[in-house]
């Protein structure tokens, strides 16, 4: 009886050890990229093109992460969007869906280098746009697709389908009940996908890094080559500009609380609606 | 009767023919626009099949040819690489990369089921509201800021400890234990959760502890849902390549301890690439491939772990 409480005891220490190690962790790392580099951060920095070595700021790199971002959700959106609502409200089970959904599972798991790679060969040398943002992005919105797919079949699946026998009911088409009713009681999950996508797109390096290239200026239209802010840090890293990098580490950490809290907001919100 | 009155029903008639017809029309119109919005939602849920395909076609065939002019066995066999001799050989990147994610499996799955315990029996709720958004945070973060961070703070620590650079396997093991531990915490999380309550409430009417029934009933219980979680996290760190760059050594030689610097397959593919051309350029290619086999293998495994948790 005795050892068995003791055992107790160790596993629960163990338990708590580890909970406590991976809330420290997350918050030694915030505190430490966060201290170093909130000093670093100004109006100039934000404003500014690189200059020279290390002078100068990061605003390109702002820009063509807004452009990227941008782009891949025009393209990702309606795409997965569409093939949710094909798997929620057409498919019947059946081989094509097992091999929809095989596949997007499959892209998923693909390692970002992998998407990267893929860019290069298909998007930069085979069809031939270079280096260029329209590149990246189409490579970064294949990436994200089994974000969206996944989010937005969620939330269809979470619309009652009293919704959808009362407006069929009603004598509305499929397509009107599903345009009218079914996508605005979504809506809350389909933002909550591309707030998570957008989150992706920002943090991603090694896909755009062989895609849209690593070109520091300002990007003159889409099919030019230019770096995102996780590029330039990785640049900057490499390069051991640290005082810059901890700046750039900290602007990237403040968007990532910015989207989780978001996400974090729009998911209880839709949590609400379902109730 | 006057022709007017004869005449009125059967020109009220046919307009209401017309309108008749007009509503077949305007219903055939109908259907064949559901015809064809459903043939463009079909098409879209098909994407996600033709990239899988093109990527997996674009991959193989541009990597496939360099491994058989180097040769199979001489390309993962070999322990040399020197691209500007022409000596290709990736073992010490396929040894780096296992090591690699070996290590980062060792840190991470521990503490990661561990957290996940916590969160889903122990903690109450309000702690729970603290580490769930903690643990989504982490996985949020991007990856060259785990490489940046490593760098400077974990590289340091072990080169002041252990001697030696501080770039290295052991570096690159904890960074990716980090990295894989929300993947881990996440899925771990919902397979504990999804233990029947009855299992649980058996076992401790039967009189064991709170901490038997978890390690005893509900772990067990859990334990296919835990595997996919732990390969979804091995498919990170194999996978992962910005953040290994920045603190691995990147050194192409197969490590002899713990303290040595690694190249990865990921690595190795990023590396160089933009550079080489020629063969070179093939054989990073030809990288790819054997990364991506890795992933297909995993994702084999997945399949069938997830399957089993569905039944």
């Amino acid at each position: 009886m005795k050892t068995r409480k003791i055992k107790d005891a160790i596993l629960m220490t163990m338990i708590i050890i580890s909970s406590f190690i991976t809330v420290g962790i997350l918050t030694w790392i915030l505190i430490y990229v966060v201290a170093n580099g909130i000093g670093k951060i100004n109006w100039e920095f934000l404003s500014t093109a690189p200059k020279g070595f290390n002078e100068g700021g990061i605003f390109p790199m702002i820009i063509t992460t807004i452009y990227i971002v941008l782009l891949s959700i025009l393209i990702s959106t309606p795409i997965g969007v569409c093939a949710a609502i094909y798997l929620v409200e057409y498919a019947k089970q059946g081989k094509i869906v097992r091999i929809i959904r095989f596949a997007t599972e499959s892209l998923s798991g693909i390692p970002s280098i992998i998407f990267g790679l893929f860019g290069y060969l298909f998007f930069v040398n085979q069809i031939g746009w270079k280096y260029s943002i329209l590149s990246g992005a189409m490579t970064l919105s294949i990436m994200v697709l089994p974000t969206i797919i996944r989010t937005t079949e969620e939330s269809l699946k979470a619309v009652p389908n009293s919704y959808r026998e009362g407006s069929l009911g009603l004598g509305a088409s499929k397509l009107k009940t599903i345009i009218k009713v079914i996508l605005p009681s979504a809506i809350s999950g389909i933002i909550t996908s591309i707030i998570l996508s957008i989150g992706r797109i920002v943090g991603e390096t090694a896909a755009v890094y062989f895609t849209a290239g690593f070109a520091p200026r300002m990007a003159k239209s889409i099919m030019d080559s230019s770096r995102t802010l996780s590029v330039h840090m990785y640049v900057l890293t490499k390069e051991g500009d640290f005082d810059k990098g901890f700046a750039t580490a900290t602007v990237l950490i403040i968007v990532v609380l910015i989207i989780n809290f978001m996400a974090n907001f729009m998911s209880k919100k839709f949590n609400k609606t379902r109730m | 009767m006057s022709i007017k009155e004869v005449g009125l029903p059967i020109f009220l008639n046919k307009i209401n023919l017309k309108k008749k017809e007009n509503q077949k029309k305007k219903i055939k119109g109908k259907e064949i626009l559901e015809k064809i919005t459903e043939k463009i939602f079909l098409l879209c849920a098909f994407m996600s099949v033709l990239s899988v395909a093109m990527i997996t076609i674009f991959i193989f065939v541009k990597g496939s040819p360099a491994i058989f002019k180097i040769g199979i066995f001489k390309f993962i066999l070999g322990t040399k690489w020197n691209p500007e001799a022409e000596i290709f050989g990736i073992l010490p990147m396929i040894l780096g990369s296992l090591y690699a994610t070996l290590g980062a499996i060792i840190i991470g799955v521990p503490v990661g089921i561990l957290t996940a315990v916590f969160i889903a029996e122990i903690a109450p709720k309000w702690l729970v509201n603290i580490i769930k958004p903690a643990v989504e945070l982490l996985a949020g973060i991007p990856s060259v800021v785990y490489g940046f961070f490593g760098l400077l703070t974990i590289v340091p620590l072990i080169s002041k400890n252990f001697g030696g650079p501080g770039n290295s396997l052991l570096a690159v093991c904890i960074i990716l234990g980090i990295m894989i531990l929300p993947t881990i915490i996440s899925i771990s999380e919902n397979s504990i959760r999804a233990v029947p309550k009855e299992y649980k409430e058996g076992s401790l009417a039967m009189g064991a502890s709170r901490i038997q029934t978890i390690f005893k009933v509900i772990l067990p219980a859990s334990k296919s849902g835990i595997m996919a979680g732990i390969v979804l996290g091995i498919g990170r760190a194999i996978g992962e390549t910005m953040a290994v760059i920045l603190i691995s050594g990147n050194a192409a030689i197969i490590p002899k301890s713990i303290l040595k610097p690694i190249r990865t397959l990921t690595a190795n593919v990023a590396l160089e690439m933009g550079y080489a051309f020629g063969l070179a350029e093939e054989a990073l290619f030809a990288t790819g491939v054997i990364l991506f086999i890795f992933i297909i293998i995993l994702n084999i495994i997945l399949n069938i772990l997830t399957h089993k948790v569905g039944e």
